[in-house]
């Protein structure tokens, strides 16, 4: 059967660029899946798209719970976007905590669609409200959409042989097929997936086509809705396309990688959010020869994967903040032993164990300078999901050239957000592939090439190689354990020239817009989004106003401080407490100025648009007000959890 | 294996068919494996022994000097694969079973030594030894005890006696020490033995066996730090006394000991008892046979709780099991996997899922 939709009758339809919608509701009722449902039909229509997903640490929060709240953002447009959006347009809230949880970030005017029948007084309690938000009239000034949708879509399941839990946990498919309808898409895509994913039982299979046809049905039949909304494709460049999180690409990359290397992927791991997607990914590619080991604990991960470098194999381990600080000591080893290694941070918030699931850039300093001793590592930073791809392959050609442990630095933001992701041509991508040492005429441990300062990789089993590595200081050439002063002085130049040389071997800091002018804002990592939307907007106003983002941390590129002296001012966004900006004063003695929060969440485009326009009208930008942020936290809202 | 483009995947040199004909024209002696580099332990250390005697087994094996690695972590004995000429990596403290089985991954042909100590394995590395042993990765793992910390100069280490006076428990420690073969057996080591630096012949013959097994193999050698414990097995281990106060075991024979092999161990009840063979109405016949193949680890748990002056303390090997090897076990799920849904194809997995086209 085909749903493609027809036009609707009596009802005006309304062509919009952009519209951001945000799905919210407890973290039982399906709202990831209503999200990455819609996020799919978004993305084969064409639209480009920019998804955040919220959701709580807790597995399971008490139902209807504050702390139990799970938003899904997705904003899809017909021309091209780089955030999930500053605020939603359309907020579908299932329960009241869901409503209250939100609510702050819907602007008046923005379109609020209810479960009515999940507004029962034990519901208002659990969400801290004294009053129904329905009935008090404090929601005069949103679009109130208030519709029984547990009644509506119970009464679409009559007949099914379920309990009634079960057709409960159906209703998030009748918003999501009143959402279909309200914005023209065709519920193909959601039926192929619900049979692929149900077809072994009939019954749930048949429940949430129903459930989804229902909610398509009632935007049609009720009254309630004067106005569907069209928001064409978008015009990428041309290719093939598919949907893509960061963690999918992250994972993705270095499956090619390493196959683009010759060398099997070996991967260590300890399960931590927000990185362990990467390790459920790599175990299901064993039919790629990628061998995975779930590792005892941070260490014994980040040991295995040094351990298959020196075997021959492209060793990779992947974690957040509090694992990569269990790490440093082994990353240290792969230092002075100057074999390849990837390390990978997927950065949440901090200290300690913070908020796990949510976003953070905090451990740049941490990848800079957390080890002992002066211990140099290239450092690399994915600026959106799709670029998670590019910099994995990235990653791989550094470490296997220069013999180094690489850190990869993704985050919460990049790791779960999502973008259409153009499909490379692998045939494309460069040869990775470097040689094994084999001559033992020519080997000496530490005889390194004279372009890359590289250590020659002599792999155990080839014959006549045979020799001692270790964390030990290394006498220069042979390899042999020496306290001799002048040769520790020779080595430890030796690893910072080898780092530092890369940035001979890296694309200059590219600026978008001109290449001098009154501000330019600098970033890196998760933050592109915002900063790319918001200087375009003021480039638009007339401002000469340019952005450039680093995605080698480590080298910086060789043009950075040329590039950061031909403005008047610098401006560094960063969800952290200025960890850049600390890097860029101290290395070129710049006075930029930070722009800093450290609140879970990514950088609404306002934010960074207004700390610009004060650094414009000559104002500090510690003055600028962010917008209030209204959304009581949890814990403020009764201390559950 | 190949990758999804039919290319030749792999990590470098493994046993190839070449080294395996060098093997046989090739015949190495102890002199093949001793290295270019000076050994500095201290003059009378037990380590000289045990290094000796790795060097003296090494050639038994028929494998090819690039084809074996030693791999240890911190402390005295982490200088050990300097002197071997084979592959070698001193790597952290702790942490050198979790390098060996990256290393195994990588290269499942490899022959792969972990080098260690009663504070490396035990009490910084005790996790990673732990679950090194559960996983049946086919490692060697030779412990040194020597229960104290030699290198950072005389503290307590986990095997040192309780109230044992050390630089860093002066009135004596308070730390109930752990009986390493009793670790080994609870997290399920496949071979686990034990002999003495001093006993060479013993020695040999146990690294002998530990490198023939498959699967995790733990030996721990009693060794004596003559500058910070000296004498911590001399009560048992000298020429002297030894034959009354060791057990050695021998599979499928009757536990005695005793330099008139008058001495046996019986069980009574839930418990081994020591007896005399003729007194009482003893026979060989009411010992304890010593069954190092038993599935069950009861026996080889009993054995290892026995210790001097109570019991006999038990050298050789105390279980010898088979059961598949953690390597063996990932090549088998990869394989099964190519054969079930062919080798992977990254052109086609980068387009799984919905996909479209921008023209």
């Amino acid at each position: 059967m085909t749903t493609e939709t027809e036009p609707h009758k009596d009802v005006e339809v309304q062509e919009l660029e952009r519209v951001t919608i945000r799905f919210a509701g407890d973290s039982g009722d399906g709202m990831q899946l209503t999200g990455s449902q819609f996020t799919r039909t978004a993305a084969v229509f064409g639209n480009d798209i920019s998804t955040l997903p919220d959701f709580p640490a807790e597995i399971r929060a008490p139902a209807g719970s504050l702390p139990g709240v799970s938003g899904f953002q997705i904003s899809f447009s017909s021309a091209e976007i780089y955030t999930p959006g500053d605020a939603p347009d359309v907020l579908v809230a299932m329960n009241p905590a869901a409503l209250r949880t939100n609510i702050g970030e819907l602007p008046p005017g923005g379109a609020l669609i209810v479960n009515g029948d999940a507004f029962s007084a034990n519901n208002l309690k659990k969400a801290g409200y004294e009053a129904n938000p329905l009935q008090d009239g404090s929601l005069k000034q949103y679009n109130v959409f208030e519709i029984p949708i547990s009644t509506l879509n119970t009464r679409a399941l009559e007949g099914l042989d379920m309990t009634s839990k079960q057709v409960d946990l159906t209703k998030n498919f009748f918003a999501l097929g009143l959402m279909f309808w309200l914005y023209e898409r065709s519920m193909d895509p959601t039926l192929r997936w619900i049979e692929d994913k149900f077809g072994a039982k009939p019954v749930i299979a048949e429940a949430n086509m129903r459930a989804l046809k229902a909610g398509y049905a009632f935007g049609e039949t009720t009254e309630m809705f004067h106005t569907t909304y069209r928001v064409a494709p978008a015009k990428l460049a041309p290719g093939t396309y598919r949907n893509i999180t960061g963690n999918e690409a992250t994972a993705l990359g270095f499956v090619v990688a390493a196959q683009k290397a010759g060398r099997e992927l070996v991967y260590g791991s300890y399960p931590i959010t927000p990185a362990s997607d990467i390790l459920h990914q790599l175990a299901t590619y064993k039919n790629f020869g990628v061998k995975t080991f779930q590792a005892e604990d941070e260490i014994a991960a980040i040991g295995s994967a040094i351990g298959a470098s020196y075997g021959g194999a492209l060793g990779m381990t992947a974690s957040s903040g509090p694992g990569i600080a269990l790490k440093s000591e082994a990353m240290n080893l792969a230092v002075m032993v100057e074999l390849p290694l990837i390390v990978v941070d997927v950065q949440r918030a901090g200290p300690s164990t913070g908020m796990p699931t949510k976003t953070e850039q905090t451990d740049l300093l941490m990848a800079m300078f957390g080890r002992n001793g002066e211990s140099p590592v290239p450092i690399v930073a994915p600026a959106t999901p799709a670029e998670c791809f590019d910099y994995a392959i990235e990653a791989v050609r550094l470490a296997l050239k220069y013999m180094t442990p690489v850190i990869y630095l993704s985050d919460g933001f990049l790791a779960n957000g999502s973008e259409p992701w153009r499909i490379p041509n692998l045939a494309d991508l460069g040869n990775l592939a470097v040689a094994n040492h084999t001559d033992k005429a020519t080997f000496q441990p530490y005889n390194r090439d004279p372009d890359t300062l590289a250590r020659p990789w002599a792999v155990p089993g080839t014959p006549g190689l045979e020799h001692r590595i270790g964390g030990l200081e290394k006498a220069d050439i042979t390899g042999n354990v020496s306290y001799d002063p002048e040769n520790h002085h020779r080595m430890t130049m030796l690893r910072a020239a080898k780092v530092e040389g890369i940035a001979d071997d890296i694309p200059p800091l590219q600026v978008f817009g001109a290449e001098q002018g009154d501000v330019l804002v600098v970033g890196w990592g998760s933050t592109y989004g915002a900063i790319r939307s918001a200087v375009e907007r003021l480039q638009a106003e007339g401002w000469a106003v340019s952005h450039a983002h680093l995605r080698h941390m480590n080298p910086l590129p060789e043009n950075t401080e040329q590039v950061l002296r031909s403005f008047k001012h610098v401006l560094v966004p960063e969800v952290n407490l200025g960890q850049l900006s600390l890097l860029l004063r101290a290395k070129f003695l710049i006075d930029v100025q930070g722009l800093n929060k450290v609140r879970g969440k990514p950088y609404r485009i306002i934010e960074i648009k207004q700390a610009v326009e004060a650094l414009l009208s000559g104002q500090p930008v510690d003055d600028v007000k962010f917008p209030a942020d209204h959304t009581p936290s949890p814990s403020a809202g009764g201390g559950l959890a | 294996m190949t990758d999804g483009n039919g290319n030749g995947s792999g990590n470098g040199a493994k046993l190839s068919p070449e080294n395996a004909q060098v093997l046989e024209t090739l015949q190495l002696t102890r002199k093949d494996f001793v290295s270019d580099q000076e050994v500095r332990w201290c003059p009378g250390c037990g380590d000289y022994s045990i290094l000796a005697q790795t060097q003296k087994t090494m050639p038994d094996f028929g494998v090819p000097r690039e084809n074996i690695v030693f791999v240890s972590g911190i402390g005295c004995s982490g200088r050990l694969p300097y002197y071997m000429n084979t592959y070698g990596f001193h790597s952290i403290h702790g942490r050198a079973p979790t390098l060996a089985t990256g290393l195994k991954l990588a290269n499942p042909a490899l022959m792969v030594w972990v080098i260690t100590g009663d504070g490396d394995a035990l009490s910084i590395g005790g996790n990673h030894i732990l679950h090194s042993m559960r996983r049946n990765v086919d490692i060697k793992v030779i412990m040194f005890n020597n229960r104290i910390y030699g290198l950072t100069k005389g503290q307590a280490s986990p095997t040192s006696e309780l109230g044992k006076k050390t630089k860093s428990s002066p009135v004596g420690t308070v730390d109930y020490p752990i009986q390493p073969l009793s670790v080994a057996l609870a997290a399920e080591a496949s071979f686990v033995a034990r002999s003495v630096d001093t006993h060479t012949e013993h020695l040999q013959e146990t690294l002998e066996r530990a490198g023939r097994h498959h699967g995790s193999t733990f030996v721990e050698v009693l060794q004596n730090c003559n500058i910070f414990n000296d004498g911590a097995y001399r009560d048992f281990t000298e020429r002297d006394v030894r034959d009354d106060r060791m057990l050695a075991l021998e599979h499928g024979k009757p536990m005695i000991f005793g330099k008139e092999r008058d001495k046996g161990i019986r069980l009574n009840g839930l418990h081994p008892e020591v007896v005399t063979i003729g007194e009482n109405d003893v026979t060989e016949a009411d010992l304890l046979v010593h069954d190092e193949e038993a599935q069950d680890p009861y026996l080889a748990y009993m054995l290892s709780r026995m210790w001097y002056p109570d019991f006999p303390v038990p050298v050789g090997v105390l279980r010898r099991v088979s059961r598949p090897t953690h390597d063996q076990l990932v090549v088998g799920q990869i394989e099964d996997a190519i054969t079930r849904q062919g080798a992977g194809d990254l052109d086609k997995l980068i387009l799984a899922g919905e996909t479209w086209k921008v023209e």
